[in-house]
């Protein structure tokens, strides 16, 4: 699921918010081999555009070829590259884990420590949310498996440039 | 405010676009539209098959300039128009196709004739749209003309649902302004950096063996005349490419011809051994390059196109200019206006070497051989009336047409080089034509081309569109066999088509045409200029030519450039590049 560090890098992308133009950029993507690590989309501030926050894999195509070809989609306006060490990245992640009676209060403890939320409990089940940095969510999924992970939703980053680059 | 159909806005949106021909064939789903058309001044050309019918907008297209436009209904109709669109946006070639769709309540739910056009013709368009809404109709048409003649060149199709053609709009023409406002995503840069610009002329000044390799977007940008001015003011000489063939005259001493796979040793060779290539309108297709690794390993580049995505694909440049070649050709030449340029006769006398010591050959025939190809090209060159268009299908004959014409003009080469498909000879001629009512237009074709388009020499004759073919007949599917002959130890396999099956002159004659089958050498010139008489119907010629033959030189596939294989009788004794 997450790259090698230094492989990826974050491209959010402006679109105009017509239908088909997330497959448009699939579709570009798939065509030229381009690797999408995770893919975010909504509509923008601004209600012609909607944004596409696109993690990709830089290791076999340069982030250059990436961003041109992109561009040449009619519907895409704007292209910003996030780097990670330029950026704000999260993600939000759902996950329902195994936790009967006596499990319960280990794996209840473990979502303390992250800052997770229990969304939902059940008899032998709890459904846990967590939001942070890519890499947290990473290590709170590991921490979980050994419980059994019984479902498990990642949403895709989002980020923004670091406030000290923006101004 | 006038209110009309959606079919009427459309032809009228089509009429405001200066629209003079659509190739087409109607459906149910683009029925409504064709009632407008019988009392519009657009001339439709009803076609035999839908694919000819883009081909044909292409033919149209690559002549005038202007671009050609295809209409089809939905489904098989929208389908069968894949290839040409694919070969259009492979090719940069200005088109816009209109497609019929279901009506919009019957979008999704399989209806009869329904198909996805949209989403299978994403990847080979330069834009699409399902058009949804009636009103909307103006400004798809005019957006899609300009998507299609700005920037890159290409193809772009409108999808419009039956019930929108039916429904009533209000017409209004949009303002450049609003079509430039409704494109937020599309500016192309025409401009070239005045910086790069300098520095390319600087590169330019400083190079002692330069090349000017000149490809398909000379002819796009309408750029000849700067691309010669630039020429003549350094003196550096000048390939073109497959897709660039006319862009600098072969009959001028500075030109190279044809470089690539199967281009002249000459041309390869100097583009192996230059130390500048100023590449102009061109994407360093693997055709041209052989082997990227080693493909002109010495040499900096400058790399002028419109399309940024082209700078840095496939060979990093030195210096990247994104903008119009015709613009940014003349300000180079500008910007040269005062420099002392380097004396070239040294390169340019080692790459005369190189053309008189590897001339474009082939072996006459022995007694009692068949007609050498070739020869067949040299005589329909020699007797070809002035400002003659060459069309071409894909394969051995195309290489042949490419290498032996003589090409002077821009735009009178009509081929499909990036998606090489074969059949696109008649129908392409075809719409040549139709742009070029006043030119001669050859088509030269295989015959495993001919066999997959010819039924559109029923609409030539039916519509008097007096299109010449020639049809190198060799009975294979040449450029296969030849391929299995080098590498594959003669194991032929699949590529027989057999000389008499089927019999063509007949076909043709069937077809509306005068034919002839010419076998003997001596009937070679006779039969041309009888060919070239002929004015009021297409003329088809069934040359049999020799299987045997091989088109050289030839670069294998993955080859390095470096590694050019001559004619055998031309092979050195020694070794191969003379320094």
């Amino acid at each position: 699921m997450s790259a090698a560090a230094g492989s990826h890098t974050t491209l959010s992308v402006l679109v105009e918010n017509r239908s088909g133009v997330l497959a448009r950029v699939s579709g570009l993507f798939a065509r030229r081999g381009f690797n999408i690590l995770s893919l975010a989309v909504a509509p923008s501030d601004d209600e012609r555009f909607s944004r596409i926050n696109l993690v990709v894999d830089v290791a076999e195509n340069s982030v250059e070829q990436i961003t041109k070809q992109l561009f040449k989609l009619v519907n895409v306006v704007k292209i910003t590259e996030l780097h990670p060490a330029d950026s704000v990245e999260r993600e939000l992640l759902m996950l329902t884990v195994a936790a009967g009676a006596e499990m319960r209060s280990a794996v209840v403890e473990l979502v303390d420590i992250f800052g997770g939320k229990i969304v939902d409990v059940g008899s032998s089940a709890i459904t846990v949310m967590l939001s942070g940095e890519p890499g947290a969510l990473d290590d709170f999924e590991a921490l979980m498996r050994p419980y059994g992970i019984l479902e498990l939703q990642r949403t895709g980053r989002v980020a923004l440039p670091r406030t000290s680059k923006a101004s | 405010m006038t209110k009309m159909t959606g079919a009427q806005a459309l032809i009228k949106s089509l009429e405001m676009e200066g629209v003079e021909v659509v190739f087409g064939l109607p459906g149910g789903c683009i029925l409504p539209a064709y009632d407008p058309i019988l009392d519009s001044p657009i001339r439709h050309i009803l076609v035999r098959h839908e694919q000819g019918a883009g081909h044909m907008a292409e033919g149209y297209a690559h002549v005038t300039g202007r671009p050609g436009v295809a209409m089809v209904t939905s489904g098989p109709a929208a389908t069968n128009l894949v290839t040409p669109l694919c070969d259009a946006y492979m090719d940069s070639v200005p088109m816009v196709a209109i497609t019929g769709q279901v009506s919009r309540p019957v979008i999704g739910t399989d209806g009869f004739q329904e198909c996805d056009t949209v989403g299978i013709t994403r990847s080979v368009t330069k834009h699409n749209e399902l058009v949804m809404d009636p009103d909307e109709i103006p400004l798809a048409v005019r957006q899609a003309f300009h998507l299609a003649t700005t920037g890159r060149p290409g193809p772009v199709l409108l999808d419009v649902p039956k019930d929108v053609l039916q429904a009533q709009v209000d017409w209004s023409w949009p303002s450049d302004r609003e079509v430039t406002e409704s494109l937020p995503g599309y500016r192309p840069t025409v401009k070239g950096h005045p910086r790069m610009i300098k520095e390319a002329a600087r590169l330019i000044a400083s190079a002692h063996r330069p090349v000017i390799y000149a490809g398909g977007g000379i002819l796009k940008a309408r750029a000849a005349d700067a691309l010669r001015e630039l020429a003549e003011r350094t003196g550096i000489p000048v390939v073109t490419t497959l897709m660039a063939r006319g862009a600098f005259p072969d009959d001028h001493p500075l030109c190279l011809g044809m470089p690539g796979m199967h281009g002249n040793y000459a041309a390869i060779t100097a583009m192996q051994q230059a130390d500048l290539l100023v590449a102009l309108g061109t994407r360093f297709d693997d055709r041209v390059t052989g082997n990227v690794a080693t493909f002109a390993a010495g040499a900096k580049v400058v790399h002028v196109d419109i399309d940024p995505a082209e700078l840095g694909k496939i060979r990093q440049p030195d210096v990247p200019i994104v903008g119009d070649c015709r613009q940014v050709v003349a300000e180079i030449v500008r910007a040269l206006a005062t420099a002392e340029l380097p004396d070239l006769s040294e390169w340019r006398s080692r790459i005369s070497g190189w053309q008189q010591q590897f001339p474009l050959h082939y072996d006459p025939p022995r007694p009692g051989d068949p007609l050498k190809p070739q020869y067949v090209m040299e005589v329909l060159r020699d007797q070809a009336p002035e400002g003659t268009i060459l069309a071409s299908g894909v394969g051995q004959h195309q290489m042949w047409a490419s290498q032996y014409w003589r090409f002077t003009e821009p735009c009178t080469w009509v081929n499909s080089g990036g998606l090489g498909t074969m059949g696109f000879a008649v129908p392409a001629a075809i719409g040549a034509k139709v742009g070029r009512p006043e030119r001669t237009v050859w088509a030269v074709d295989g015959d495993g081309c001919f066999q997959m388009t010819a039924q559109e020499l029923v609409t030539a004759s039916s519509e008097r569109i007096p299109i010449k073919v020639a049809i190198l007949n060799n009975a294979y599917l040449g450029m296969v066999r030849q391929w299995q002959e080098m590498f594959y130890e003669e194991r032929y396999s699949e590529v027989y088509l057999s000389p008499d099956l089927p019999d063509y002159v007949k076909w043709a004659e069937a077809m509306g045409c005068v034919a002839f089958k010419v076998e003997d050498p001596s009937d070679v010139e006779p039969v041309i200029a009888k060919a070239n008489s002929v004015d009021d119907r297409p003329v088809v010629i069934d040359f049999r030519t020799d299987s045997r033959e091989k088109v050289f030189p030839m670069v294998p596939a993955g080859a390095s450039n470096d590694d050019v294989v001559v004619h055998p009788s031309q092979k050195p004794t020694e070794r191969k590049v003379v320094q």
